[in-house]
């Protein structure tokens, strides 16, 4: 690396990449193998949800959990601090 | 015994060609009876890759629509007695290619004696990427460690274990490798690429190979020489190697690191 280099140094992101792309495999995974509706479900329960709380849509994680025999709907919404909605 | 591998990525310009290219050259240099066929329809360039543009009178279309026969269509090497490449049509009829069509193909490759069928799949997760991985054997996914390369390459590991006929019939799985290209040691190393174990981590799938980003790929898509045939190259030991994977040797992954440089350079650059 040259000097001129040495001062004009990129930033070093290949862990912000990993991290998200660590996150939107994960979400995208679960989406493929579940059924056709889930991001119309996510869609339609993001407006009733921010009918009443102003959240972020990044805020709403819905996954689809098989477990032996039996599958879960996992719905988590992370609320907004107190006096930021 | 004929393994057919498809060689897929889901986005553009990572090196599917380059490396159904080199990988078909490296099996044929081992002796191997091998085919490399161009899925890409209407946009036909595996062809320049190999340096056999110019050889080309019929097509895998010509082929399928019985404008020919399968022999009429197959281009030898000439540097290698037993390769054998097949050409894309240059149609814009994005339904030239059936199921039925390239299992007929296959099957009379089958029959002719080939050990290998190298499909090198068009980007995207059309009808052409599609009929690329329907029949595979195995995939070589082509990732470059970038963000939209991975996440593409990730629904098209979905793809493989859900619309391939393996799949479809619920045989054993279609065996999936990564292969990383463009891999620049030295932005690894100071934290702006992203690694190969991260990638690894990330995708969950074995690495048969790491390519170090070089201007050997482009001197050889210039020359119409696969790079793998550059003695020279750090590229050819690199695919060397991932061809070696594939014939289930053990070889440690190399070229994972900056080649060290002398106090000039480093104060100098270059």
């Amino acid at each position: 690396m040259g000097l001129l280099a040495f001062f004009r140094r990129s930033q070093p992101t290949a862990n912000v990449a990993k991290e998200r792309l660590r996150i939107i495999v994960a979400q995208e995974r679960t989406a493929r193998g579940g059924p056709d509706y889930l991001p119309t479900l996510r869609r339609e329960l993001m407006e009733v949800i921010r009918k009443y709380i102003n959240v972020d849509p990044e805020a709403v994680q819905i996954n689809l959990e098989k477990e032996d025999g039996h599958e879960v709907l996992e719905f988590s919404v992370a609320l907004p601090e107190k006096g930021k909605a | 015994m004929t393994e057919i591998i498809v060689v897929t990525s889901g986005k553009g310009g990572v090196g599917k060609t380059t490396t159904s290219a080199s990988v078909a050259c490296g099996l044929a240099r081992r002796g191997k009876r091998v085919a490399v066929i161009d899925f890409d329809i209407g946009l036909r360039n595996l062809d320049l890759i190999m340096g056999c543009e110019r050889r080309v009178v019929y097509d895998f279309v010509n082929v399928i629509q019985g404008d020919c026969t399968l022999k009429q269509a197959l281009i030898k090497d000439k540097r290698i007695e037993t390769l054998f490449v097949l050409a894309a049509s240059q149609t814009r009829d994005k339904d030239a290619l059936s199921m039925e069509g390239v299992r007929k193909v296959f099957d009379e490759l089958i029959a002719d004696g080939f050990e290998y069928i190298i499909c090198d799949s068009p980007a995207g997760i059309e009808k052409g990427a599609h009929l690329a991985m329907y029949y595979a054997d195995r995939a070589i996914v082509v990732v470059n460690p970038e963000v939209s390369s991975v996440r593409d390459s990730d629904r098209i590991l979905g793809l493989l274990s859900s619309k391939t006929q393996r799949a479809e019939k619920g045989e054993e799985k279609v065996k999936e490798h990564l292969l990383l290209t463009r891999y620049s040691p030295r932005r690894v190393a100071t934290g702006e690429m992203m690694s190969v174990g991260d990638v690894k981590e990330i995708l969950g799938l074995d690495v048969i190979g790491v390519i170090p980003e070089s201007p050997d790929v482009l001197s050889a898509s210039n020359a119409g020489t696969p790079v793998i045939l550059n003695d020279q190259s750090d590229v050819s030991r690199a695919y060397e190697d991932a061809v070696g994977r594939l014939l289930g040797d053990t070889l440690p992954l190399r070229f994972l690191e900056e080649p060290k440089k002398g106090f000039l350079a480093r104060m100098f650059g270059g």
